[in-house]
């Protein structure tokens, strides 16, 4: 394929795809810098700076917004939520298989049911259980929650890359005297080490997109977390803190973006995997 | 561990008579450790899943409000029946297939294009890679106010290339007005979160198409190349059959993740104006949140389940049957 490839054709094309993906950020990134003079001039350039570019919108966003909060909740969830997420969907997975002979074959199919029941079915009666629970208004009632959506997704994922792994290698372990324990934990666990990445990767991502569960549980700004608390906490009624707005966007975007973008291999590895397990 | 009899040798490996003993031998038996390793995450499943979802069939027959929270009378499908008859319904089921149907269908004309650029070995991929995931690399509510921002009614940038290029503003194509209102017009309003949608789940598409299209063997193409077909042929011909198991896929994930997501709406046009951009996500969520009448909003989001069931159904079994061809 190589030698046919028409590189200028090629490049073009390339520049395209990732101008789309990224210019509404360009644009953000431009914007946090401008002074209020010159964004709400009518007719102003908005591609250049017209008058000097200054830091006070991001300082604002660090110094007098809760954002800094609201990136630590979000953190502390995402962490939690992962944790939460591997240490139930890596057994689960090996299980289904592994051990659980026939009645794991079609569990991919299952798996795929629960995570058609979305958040948007589901957030009024979590919404109960969480106040039930006293967990309204807290960050633990996302750290609660949020696994229903990572836990079926990652699960689904695990499950091809631990069939991907030959069987061979449980059953030499076996025959050396390990125990099954073992043999997961010793031989197929580090097998899969590349699928457990991807998981992570992906709960984080899923943790840190959700905004119904987190606009529905916690209303109070100190409990709140980036998805819900930035459209809440910058846009006052109908005045937009536009420039402290896309600098909290792009403060979480670009170093996101590189984390992902670096693992972009691994993660079409971790879909590979779940491909092939699925046939 | 601690509590085995390590300083007894009476327990011979052979005959195990300690608890302990006997619970290393049943782990032994794939039955029992499958079911102890699966036990967790289907224990939270159910607890966090299962219940919450027969609770919100059991609130959408009742009467419940936030005021009233009780599930105690039985109203049968009195709510659906009013919100079918609300006028918001029509627009918000519309609107709902229409927006996820358009995404999708535009996602896989760019997934695939997307997918046969990142497929091949160039300088500077890990840069085209980076910056090709940072829509997905964003919360989707930060994703929203990002195009709010481009799409804004009075400062967008797209209306100012568009006047100075003569096609906006007094005597252009377009209109005399300065500005497209591109959240404002119906139109204009569901092409708008249309792009977003596109926009934010197009990395996580080409990713799931990506993984399919490597599993290609590169033997294949080489062959057909060799026998003389062409780029396109080679697309249409074995690519995209090649492909359809994994398309299927891509399509049933975005769009799920579509159909469900109110964030977009709920900050790009507020279901405005009039109900014309109205969703049913977001509508249940203002019946059921903001007006408090838990057993209209229950209604309401279960209303797409049914849909949702059947054409996941149909897609698996088409990405199973074709994944074994």
């Amino acid at each position: 394929m190589r030698t046919a490839t028409r590189k200028p054709l090629f490049y073009a094309a390339i520049t395209l795809l990732v101008l789309f993906t990224t210019l509404p950020v360009l644009y953000a990134v431009l914007t946090i810098f401008k002074r209020e003079s010159e964004l709400y001039r009518f007719g102003s350039n908005p591609f250049i700076y017209e008058t000097s570019p200054t830091l006070e919108h991001l300082i604002y966003l660090f110094t007098d917004t809760a954002f800094p909060t609201f990136a630590l909740n979000s953190i502390i969830i995402g962490l939690l939520v992962v944790a939460i997420t591997v240490v139930l969907a890596v057994p689960a997975a090996y299980a289904l298989a592994r051990l659980t002979g026939n009645w794991g074959e079609r569990s991919g199919m299952a798996i795929f049911l629960v995570y058609l029941i979305p958040p948007t079915l589901l957030f009024i009666p979590l919404f109960r259980i969480v106040v039930a629970l006293g967990l309204a208004n807290t960050i633990w009632s996302l750290v609660l929650v949020l696994p229903t959506i990572t836990i079926p997704f990652c699960t689904w994922l695990l499950l091809g890359f631990f069939r991907s792994v030959p069987p061979q290698l449980d059953e030499a372990a076996l025959l050396d005297g390990c125990t099954r324990l073992e043999a997961f934990w010793k031989v197929v666990l580090p097998q899969a080490l590349p699928g457990i990445g991807a998981c992570i990767v992906f709960a984080f991502s899923l943790s840190l997109s959700n905004y119904i569960y987190a606009v529905t549980f916690v209303s109070e700004s100190a409990a709140r977390n980036i998805s819900a608390g930035v459209p809440t906490e910058l846009i006052r009624g109908d005045v937009y803190f536009w420039p402290s707005l896309m600098a909290a966007t792009t403060v979480v975007a670009i170093p996101l973006g590189i984390a992902y973008g670096l693992l972009f291999d691994y993660l079409v590895r971790g879909f590979q995997s779940a491909g092939a397990g699925g046939e | 561990m601690n509590a085995g009899p390590t300083g007894s040798d009476r327990a011979a490996p052979t005959r195990p008579d300690g608890a302990l003993a006997r619970l290393a031998l049943a782990l032994e038996r794939p039955r029992v450790l499958g079911a102890l390793m699966l036990a967790p995450a289907v224990l939270y499943v159910v607890a966090f899943v299962a219940v919450p979802f027969f609770i919100a069939i059991a609130l959408s027959m009742s009467d419940a409000t936030v005021g009233d929270p009780q599930i105690d009378t039985f109203v049968g499908l009195d709510n659906f029946i009013a919100v079918v008859s609300q006028s918001g319904f029509r627009l918000a089921l519309r609107n709902s297939l229409l927006i996820t149907t358009l995404t999708v269908l535009i996602l896989l004309v760019l997934a695939t294009t997307a997918v046969e650029l990142l497929a091949r070995d160039f300088r500077g991929k890990r840069l085209v890679q980076v910056l090709f995931m940072i829509p997905w690399a964003m919360p989707v509510s930060l994703s929203a106010i990002t195009w709010l921002w481009v799409l804004d009614s009075q400062y967008s940038p797209i209306d100012w290339v568009l006047v100075q290029i003569g096609l906006l503003g007094p005597g252009g194509t377009f209109g005399p007005s300065w500005n497209l209102f591109y959240l404002g017009r119906e139109g204009l309003a569901i092409a708008s979160i249309v792009l977003v949608d596109v926009w934010r789940t197009l990395p996580l598409a080409t990713i799931i198409v990506l993984a399919g299209r490597l599993s290609i063997p590169r033997e294949r193409l080489e062959q057909a190349q060799l026998d003389g077909a062409g780029f396109f042929r080679i697309l249409f011909r074995i690519i995209i059959p090649a492909l359809a198991p994994v398309l299927t896929v891509a399509i049933l994930f975005t769009a799920l993740l579509v159909i469900g997501e109110m964030s977009t709406i709920a900050l790009l046009t507020r279901g405005g104006p009039g109900h014309s951009t109205q969703i049913l996500p977001f509508w249940a969520y203002l019946k059921g949140i903001n007006s408090g009448d838990l057993g209209q909003g229950a209604a309401i989001a279960l209303f797409l389940f049914p849909v949702l069931l059947a054409a996941a159904i149909v897609a698996l079994r088409f990405a199973y049957r074709a994944g074994r061809d």
